[in-house]
């Protein structure tokens, strides 16, 4: 049996290339027009990927003929730069896709998901046999096994994922947290929705535009604060997200330090994506005041994308570890099958290859 | 009791058999710490359950030291400096093993084996472990009042463990620095009600302690008692300034530290005094 991979990536093409070969084929049309025992598409926006069984070799031309859209207006003429990977480094490749190790922000879990997703609708298909099965069944506890081994998905690397984990890091549940939205920009809208994804409840949204504030306040389950009353909200409140277009700051220690000796036994984390700043920096030597601006937000996403890179190392150790188990299994299995086959003068049964 | 000793040119030399579980249990703790500081050093932390088992073995030792050195003495093991210094570690480890899984504070292990390391290291090398002629007969005041004492000083232990903890999660969010053992630290608020909750119950076991004090019979010397109540105001200090909200937790924190601090040294001097007055 030849396994094998053939595909495109981030790696190696552009966006418009990954187009011209995503959403035409489904696994059960590749099987079939090229000849393929068992096929698997797997297709997300930075990958379009077959992976397959079959008797004979199969050329990567005659899969990327299968692949290319109907639309292509010159479906001979194509040189992509795909890929092919075959036995134990098509193993290898799999299992370092479903771990987020060949993803464009590396320790990305979404990637799990989608193979998981591609494995069901070949399944469903009926394009998956046993040994598609026990190969992604396999890359499925690699990368659950790599998740929990090591720190390759710790971190946030966007701003918003930053700024809910830091929160998170500082009160622990967020839903008994009090935010407070100021400016009602494109930024500060997908942080708060960010930290009302993960249980803030009490949110209110304050804009010079009222009813800006209060568009937002409505579309994130909040209520508008009058742009005037803000500076007392902040007796109550734990989060504070600022995004104005301000170009002086406006909230500066003088403002804020006759708060703060009502409210000693609390923390108040103020992330600030505006630019100019609207927290005067100082505001962060306060004690108990944590200041996040843009800048300080991005140095932790590289921070994160720095951890996830020194486990790479780790996570890689323990894919080779399962790809070296997964072949033996294999051949083990290819052993016993040939032995049944000598044994049982029942001649060439491809179904036998099933048993694998 | 057991003694086992070698023969040979050498002279005689007699290693009590509970100090080998001492020994046992103390390596136990090392092996705890040199996992943490290689897994640091790796910039990669990843509390797992080896901290807590490699504690919990020391524990069982340090249990096997204390049962034996009491059954030797006919009393609770606390009649000099060295003895005091290993039932302090022991009460830091069952207050760590009975309050870290309870607060998930499954990190706090990581903190606990060096403190529990130095104390029983310490107890070890440094010539302590000298017998006195115990003159006053076993009083059961006297053992619980000192027994009590020693397991609230095990709490604030855990108390500036979690206070350590705190500063440096603190300090991470403050300068933007944020290290592997970042995001296995716990949440500042939680890490507060811990220490919170942490001093509440040394607080009260000290109370009993000191109460108990009063029930020996024993003339104690002045400067004990008046040590002793000077701890006990400062706990009781911070805790009402924390009730009260004049502090901020981050000085709660490093008043922990101080605390425990101004215990280990308190301790010292009552041991000490106790060995000049050749109390139990």
């Amino acid at each position: 049996m030849n396994l094998f991979c053939i595909g495109l990536s981030h790696h190696t093409a552009n966006v418009g290339t990954r187009e011209q070969f995503a959403g035409n084929a489904t696994a059960k049309s590749i099987a079939r027009q090229a000849g393929c025992a068992e096929a698997l598409l797997l297709t997300t926006c930075n990958r379009v990927e077959v992976y397959a069984v079959s008797d004979k070799r199969i050329s990567t031309d005659e899969i990327a003929r299968c692949l290319i859209a109907e639309t292509n207006p010159d479906p001979d003429n194509y040189a992509p730069p795909f890929y092919r990977y075959e036995d134990n480094k098509c193993v290898q490749h799999l299992f370092r896709v479903a771990s987020g190790l060949d993803s464009m922000v590396v320790g990305e879990s979404e990637i799990f998901g989608q193979a998981k997703k591609a494995y069901e609708s070949a399944r469903t298909s009926g394009a998956v046999g046993p040994y598609l099965h026990r190969l992604f069944q396999r890359a499925f506890r690699v990368a659950k096994q790599v998740r929990t081994h090591t720190d390759i998905t710790r971190g946030a690397v966007s701003v918003g994922s930053v700024a809910v984990e830091l929160a998170q890091r500082i009160f622990g549940k967020l839903s008994e947290c009090k935010v407070l939205v100021l400016g009602a920009g494109e930024t500060s809208e997908r942080t708060t929705r960010a930290l009302v994804s993960r249980g803030v409840t009490d949110l209110r949204v304050s804009n010079r535009s009222l009813d800006r504030a209060r568009e937002l306040a409505q579309a994130v389950g909040g209520r508008a604060v009058p742009f005037d009353d803000w500076t007392t909200q902040c007796r109550e409140i734990d989060i504070l997200l600022t995004s104005t277009a301000s170009e002086t700051p406006l909230l500066t220690s003088e403002i804020l330090a006759p708060m703060l000796w009502q409210r000693l036994d609390r923390s108040l984390f103020i992330i600030d994506v505006a630019v100019p700043r609207d927290v005067d920096p100082s505001v962060n030597e306060m004690e108990g005041v944590y200041l996040y601006d843009i800048d300080s937000i991005r140095s932790v996403a590289e921070q994160s994308l720095a951890l996830r890179r020194q486990q790479v190392a780790a996570a890689e150790a323990i894919i080779a570890d399962h790809v070296t188990e997964f072949l033996d299994s294999i051949s083990r299995g290819l052993n016993r099958l040939s032995k049944t086959t000598e044994h049982s003068s029942l001649g060439e049964n491809p179904l036998r290859a099933s048993e694998l | 009791m057991c003694r086992i000793a070698k023969f040979g040119r050498q002279p005689k030399i007699t290693v009590p058999v509970e100090r080998y579980f001492l020994i046992a249990s103390t390596f136990c703790f090392l092996v705890a710490v040199v996992h943490t500081v290689i897994e640091l050093r790796t910039g990669v932390f990843r509390p797992k359950r080896f901290n807590f088992l490699a504690i919990g073995l020391g524990f069982i030792f340090q249990t096997a030291f204390l049962w034996i050195r009491g059954q030797e003495l006919g009393r609770c093991p606390i009649t000099n400096l060295f003895e005091v210094f290993v039932f302090l570690a022991w009460s830091v480890a069952l207050v760590y093993m009975l309050v870290g899984p309870a607060y998930r504070l499954s990190l706090m292990g990581a903190f606990t084996a060096p403190l529990v390391l130095l104390l029983q290291g310490f107890a070890l090398i440094a010539p302590i472990d000298t017998r006195h002629p115990v003159t006053v007969p076993a009083n059961s005041w006297l053992e619980f009042h000192a027994s009590m004492s020693l397991v609230a000083y095990g709490v604030f232990a855990l108390a500036c463990i979690a206070g350590v903890m705190y500063l440096l999660q603190e300090r991470q969010l403050k300068t933007h620095q944020l290290h592997s053992i970042f995001y296995h630290l716990p949440p500042l608020t939680n890490l507060f009600a811990a220490i919170t909750r942490l001093l509440w119950w040394g607080f009260a076991l000290y109370t009993v302690g000191i109460v108990s004090g009063f029930f020996t019979g024993h003339p104690l010397p002045r400067i004990q008692i008046v040590a002793a109540i000077a701890l006990w105001l400062l706990y009781a200090a911070i805790l009402q300034a924390r009730h009260l909200k004049w502090l901020a937790p981050k000085r709660v924190a490093a008043l922990c530290i101080i605390g425990f601090s101004a215990a280990l040294a308190l301790l010292w001097g009552i041991t000490f005094t106790a060995e000049l007055h050749h109390l139990p």
